[in-house]
């Protein structure tokens, strides 16, 4: 069971700057001993189309904070955030832009 | 040798250079904070019915009247007429926990201090109740009898010397200008140093993804003392609480904080 997201997004000066907090241990191969648990897959979607695909590794820290600048956008767009991690666990939230 | 040339520099750089340091580093650690994921876990154990007798603790008193949370904890800790003592935050969740939900005393204080895998429900309650106090002024009570002579005995705690090493609070948060790492040891009986304190508990701790509370933070001095472990919300604690409380008041609350 995924913990809770939460999700801002504001524009401001022809860019929407979007900061997304996620809940996951991202426990890295080392600290558990071969059985690693982190985030692999973040999708940036604006109104249902994908702007962003990020991988990321267990070098990012538990309850992992990112922030995006998109170029552009209207107030009231709106902004999904999605993870994938390694053991297939996945989360997103939504947010329209203020 | 070499680590001595380091610290000489450091020393010789002075206090305005090491200063824009730490708040730089405290301004990184805050804009990448997930504190408000606690909050957000707090809100849903606020809300859900629990022990005996099923009930939230939606209804909690936290001094502002039954279920008012604007601008509680900002005003904690004071006295309880209902609990004959003074409580802080902490305190008072757990008293709750106990006169509206039924809950007895020893479940509900079975696990106050959680881990990074698994935070206690405390430590998501207080992160939630604290969140509602954000800009508002830090007055805790200190005009009722009780309140004053909790001020004393925190004040008295503040600088009692025991224990193995025959330490006081003030060996470490009595000097200007130390540190442990990159957290600066604040004069604690300074206003000027306590109001950025006490504004900004309860807080996420970046180096181990925990969630403190001020009861933890007290808890914790006392081990780091080699003194015995104080009860959580006992005398002692609330009191120091009120002593630091008191001594910062005034500030905007600016929490839950971040902190190294």
């Amino acid at each position: 069971m995924a913990g809770p997201m939460k999700m801002r997004a504001t524009l401001g000066n022809g860019f929407t700057d979007v900061r997304v907090l996620m809940t996951h241990p991202m426990s890295t191969e080392q600290q558990t001993k071969g059985q690693p648990h982190f985030i692999q897959n973040v999708t940036v979607k604006v109104n249902g189309k994908t702007v962003i695909e990020g991988e990321i590794s267990q070098a990012v820290s538990r309850n992992p904070v990112f922030s995006f600048r998109l170029a552009g956008g209207a107030k009231g767009d709106k902004i999904e955030v999605s993870w994938l991690d390694n053991k297939g666990d996945t989360n997103k939230t939504e947010a329209a832009v203020a | 040798m070499r680590a001595v040339a380091l610290l000489a520099a450091v020393a010789l750089a002075g206090p305005a250079a090491a200063q824009s340091q730490f708040e730089k580093y405290q301004q990184m650690t805050a804009e990448g904070s997930p504190v408000e994921l606690f909050e957000m876990e707090g809100e849903a154990l606020w809300r859900k019915p629990q022990g005996p007798r099923n009930v939230s603790l939606e209804k909690c008193d936290l001094g502002k009247g039954p279920g008012v949370l604007q601008g509680a904890y900002a005003a904690l800790p004071r006295y309880f007429a209902d609990a004959d003592r003074v409580m802080d935050a902490e305190t008072r969740i757990l008293h709750c926990m106990v006169a509206l939900q039924g809950r007895s005393l020893a479940e509900a204080s079975k696990r106050l201090f959680g881990n990074a895998d698994n935070p206690s429900e405390m430590e998501y309650l207080t992160a939630y109740v604290a969140g509602h106090s954000r800009g508002v002024r830090m007055t805790p009570g200190t005009e009722h009898p009780k309140e004053r002579a909790a001020f004393a005995l925190g004040q008295k705690l503040f600088y009692h010397r025991a224990g193995a090493w025959d330490f006081s609070c003030t060996s470490c948060h009595g000097q200007e200008n130390k540190r442990i790492r990159m957290s600066e040891l604040p004069v604690l009986d300074r206003p000027e140093d306590a109001r950025p304190i006490v504004a900004t508990w309860p807080a996420y701790r970046v180096s181990n993804s925990q969630l403190k509370t001020m009861q933890w933070r007290i808890n914790d001095c006392y081990r780091q003392m080699r003194m015995p472990e104080p009860n959580f919300g006992s005398e002692a604690t609330i009191a120091l609480n009120l002593f630091l409380t008191a001594t910062g008041q005034g500030a905007a609350y600016n929490g839950p904080g971040t902190k190294r």
